[in-house]
């Protein structure tokens, strides 16, 4: 098998080939209108950013206060733009398919070709998963992990920078799909015959498999930085049993994280072999058994819904019981509901393909664990509900996305339980009831849960509040939007619609996509929304100030610091007694240390992550156009950065004693003048 | 509660002030420890490699398992004298993720091996034994 790639890549000693591969002018989208457009627009409006960066001389800033910086919360700030920026990607996609659907009737066949169609779905799964949930997620762990558990930063400050460039250098490789060459026209999943050689000889699955590859290196770093720090990082006094709602919630995250992730990895590198060398895993002849990759890639698929949900159950934890100014009802039964989720998430993933052919008694068995997970998740609910029941409630933004997400998670929870009953599964698999479902339980539960969580915890990393009347708007505009887009789907999932057509016959159908699509423009409204949330809310930041660090009347620990919190995080590490630490500290009559500080020991900027996350897009690009000088070129550089860095003896450095004074004594003042 | 109970100056390397934890950390290595897992490994690699050169057990099947069990067997030595894992290492945390790995390790190989032989035997109960001529 060696031997065909070597004999590939000789085959292509003509020197054109050895550098450019199977990359040609084709490659550009210069006859496709639409796409043209996009590619021209986004240049311009690339253009338009560097100049702007470069008129206001910002690119030593950027470079030396964020790109380089290892201090978690900006390298968790900058996880979340990133995932901010590619929801409009993925929304993009997601409004052009809405109003393909929409029009694609009879004689009209929309303005999608049925290729670019494939691409569209393909790409709108991809990025909303990998690219939008996954570093949402994993940004707000990263700033608020360290916060809540009274840490200076991650066990691993270098790798957290550099996870954050695996994940970008994968983000990257995705956009240019959209430009050079094209991406999968296989479905999120790429599952096999579809995605081997045989049925998509060109760059698309190439694209994907490359960029699910380099992204997950860094989720998986990531995890394992995590589940490090929450393991050995926490003040002293925070037991398990006494951390923070979210850090439990993250902890199992990140094992579910650790345990899964190599399962992808393992896949796509299978399927790779399929692809570059011959091999026959998931082909239909010699042996190979393309069920087989449906069923591995699902071990990490399932787990993964749980990797994105209970993140968000911690935030909702958290700001349901800060919001309700009580303790949160049920602690240790909420520790417990998470456990049993993380460990049977790995016991339900057949529920994904009943109808492949497994018999009753496998059906039979994964639908039993599949309802059985639904028995902690609802104990989750009324914990919630109870946490809420005579509390003294303030319906801010947070607050709201969390009632919403009460509503609407239950909802796509029990049309959760109606497919995981096999004989329904049979005549709803693969239909826009399907879609509805899991949409409704992702943005109703995770997207929901991650705009809590940025309301609740901008002002902790930006020092002002976010503006309440657009947050507001961008509610109710998505809540009223998510309704009117996928409630149709459900009516036309039990009519028997499947997914991923790009046009349809039946002209009665046409006005439940109608109304899909309005659902569609209303998220827009609530997108913008969110825009202009952030700008109105940066413009006023002089009246949304926090001075005191605790706009919120907090109970944990990442409200005992400043906001936004010096890089050292605390001056000194917090004693912790009680689950709601901070909390307890007010109410003991905590009075914050002015003297006694002493030099505090940090870990210094690198550039190596960016450094080894760009060569390692060169790298997949190189692999994905069979570029095989690139190839070698960049795989020896990586290696040579890697182990370059390894030789940095320079990582750490001392904040003097003096400077920790002056910025303590600088929030003491502050604290005096304004309360 | 005074302020300064619930204060501690933090000192120490970054990357690593757990003061929480009083780990035993890894167990510690000696060059006996060492000879004794590297010795233990050479004879269980050595015993399945003469049975399969001297023509192996009655059956195929039968050596197989034969092989999986000693393999079995040296993942446990190297864990014990390579890794120095036991069970108050790292303040049990190393024993509970072996405990974990095992587990989601044994649900993923049976279970797809179940799910597998399931879809095989329902789907295409002539391709299986077929296929296997067939292989290359």
């Amino acid at each position: 098998m060696f031997q065909v790639l070597v004999q590939k890549m000789f085959d292509h000693l003509d020197p054109v080939k050895l550098i450019f591969g199977r990359l040609t002018w084709e490659a550009l989208p210069l006859h496709v209108p639409i796409v043209l457009g996009t590619m021209i627009a986004v240049m311009l409006g690339g253009l338009a950013l560097v100049a702007v960066i470069t008129y206001n001389r910002l690119w030593g800033y950027l470079w030396h206060e964020w790109f380089t910086s290892i201090d978690h919360k900006k390298i968790g700030i900058m996880y979340i733009v990133l995932g901010l920026v590619m929801l409009l990607r993925g929304f993009s996609d997601a409004i052009m398919m809405r109003a393909q659907q929409a029009m694609s009737f009879g004689a009209n066949n929309g303005f999608l070709p049925p290729e670019h169609y494939d691409q569209v779905f393909t790409a709108h799964g991809v990025i909303m998963i990998f690219f939008v949930a996954m570093p949402l997620i994993t940004g707000i762990m990263n700033f608020v992990i360290p916060l809540q558990i009274g840490a200076r930063d991650v066990a691993f400050p270098f790798l957290n920078n550099f996870s954050f460039w695996m994940t970008a250098a994968g983000t990257v490789l995705v956009m240019l799909s959209l430009f050079v060459g094209e991406f999968a026209r296989t479905g999120w999943l790429a599952y096999p015959p579809l995605s081997g050689i045989a049925a998509s000889p060109d760059v698309g699955v190439d694209y994907y498999i490359w960029s699910l590859q380099i992204a997950g290196v860094g989720t998986l770093l990531s995890g394992i930085n995590l589940l490090v720090t929450i393991i050995k990082m926490r003040a002293p006094g925070m037991s398990l049993m006494k951390m923070p709602m979210f850090v439990w919630t993250a902890l199992c995250t990140n094992v579910l994280i650790v345990a899964a992730f190599p399962v992808l990895t393992a896949v796509l590198a299978l399927l790779s072999l399929d692809r570059y060398v011959g091999t026959n895993f998931f082909t239909t002849t010699l042996g190979g058994n393309a069920m087989m990759y449906v069923n591995l890639i699902w071990i990490w698929g399932h787990p993964e819904v749980y990797i994105l949900i209970l993140p968000a159950f911690g935030i909702f934890s958290e700001v349901t019981s800060t919001f309700s100014r009580k303790r949160l009802f049920g602690y240790t039964s909420m520790v417990y509901a998470t456990i049993v989720i993380t460990v049977l998430a790995y016991l339900v993933w057949l529920h994904h393909f009943f109808t492949m052919g497994s018999g009753a008694s496998v059906n039979s068995f994964f639908g039993i664990t599949t309802m059985i997970i639904s028995i902690p998740t609802g104990a989750k609910i009324f914990n919630w509900l109870f946490t809420m029941y005579r509390g003294r409630i303030t319906f801010s933004v947070p607050m709201l996305w969390t009632i919403g997400f009460m509503v609407t998670f239950t909802i796509g929870g029990m049309t959760g339980v109606l497919l995981a009953v096999p004989p329904a599964d049979f005549v709803l698999h693969n239909s826009l009831f399907l879609i509805a479902h899991f949409h409704n339980v992702i943005i109703g539960g995770v997207l929901f849960g991650l705009f809590a969580g940025i309301n609740y915890w901008f002002p902790k990393a930006f020092g002002f509040k976010l503006d309440e009347f657009w947050g507001k708007c961008s509610f109710w505009f998505w809540i009223t939007g998510f309704y009117f887009a996928f409630m149709p789907l459900y009516v036309l999932g039990l009519m028997g619609v499947t997914r991923r057509l790009s046009h349809f016959d039946d002209p009665s159908l046409q006005i439940w996509f109608e109304i899909a699509a309005f659902g569609a423009f209303l998220v827009l409204l609530g997108i913008v929304s969110m825009l202009i949330q952030f700008y109105v809310s940066f413009r006023r930041r002089e009246q949304l100030r926090d001075v005191t660090g605790d706009p919120w009347d907090g109970r944990t620990l990442e409200w005992a610091t400043s906001s936004p919190p010096p890089s050292y995080n605390f001056a000194f590490t917090p004693l912790v007694h009680e689950v709601d630490a901070w909390w307890q500290m007010k109410h003991a009559g905590y009075k914050r240390p002015t003297e006694g500080f002493i030099a505090i020991h940090m870990p210094k900027n690198t550039a190596a992550g960016i450094f080894l996350g760009g060569l390692s897009a060169l790298f997949g690009f190189a692999m994905i156009w069979h570029m095989w000088a690139l190839m070698i070129v960049s795989f020896v550089a990586l290696l040579a950065v890697a182990i370059g860095h390894t030789f940095n003896y320079k990582r750490d450095f001392h904040i003097p004693a003096d400077e920790v004074v002056r910025t303590e004594a600088a929030r003491t003042t502050l604290l005096a003048n304004h309360v | 509660m005074s302020t300064h109970t619930d204060l501690i100056p933090q000192e120490g390397h970054p990357d690593n002030h757990g003061h929480n934890h009083h780990d035993t950390g890894a167990g510690h290595s000696t060059l006996k420890g060492y000879m004794t897992g590297f010795i233990l490994s050479v004879i269980l690699t050595a015993i399945p490699f003469w049975i399969v050169m001297s023509g192996g057990l009655h059956t195929s099947g039968m050596t197989a398992l034969v092989i999986l069990a000693f393999a079995a067997v040296q993942i446990v030595v190297h864990m014990i004298y390579f890794l120095h894992m036991n069970s108050k290492s790292e303040g049990g945390w190393t024993l509970l993720a072996l405990i974990f790995t095992i587990v989601l390790v044994v649900i993923t190989l049976s279970g797809s091996i179940w799910v597998m032989y399931h879809l095989n035997h329902n789907m295409m109960p002539s391709m299986m034994e077929q296929q296997m001529q067939n292989m290359p």
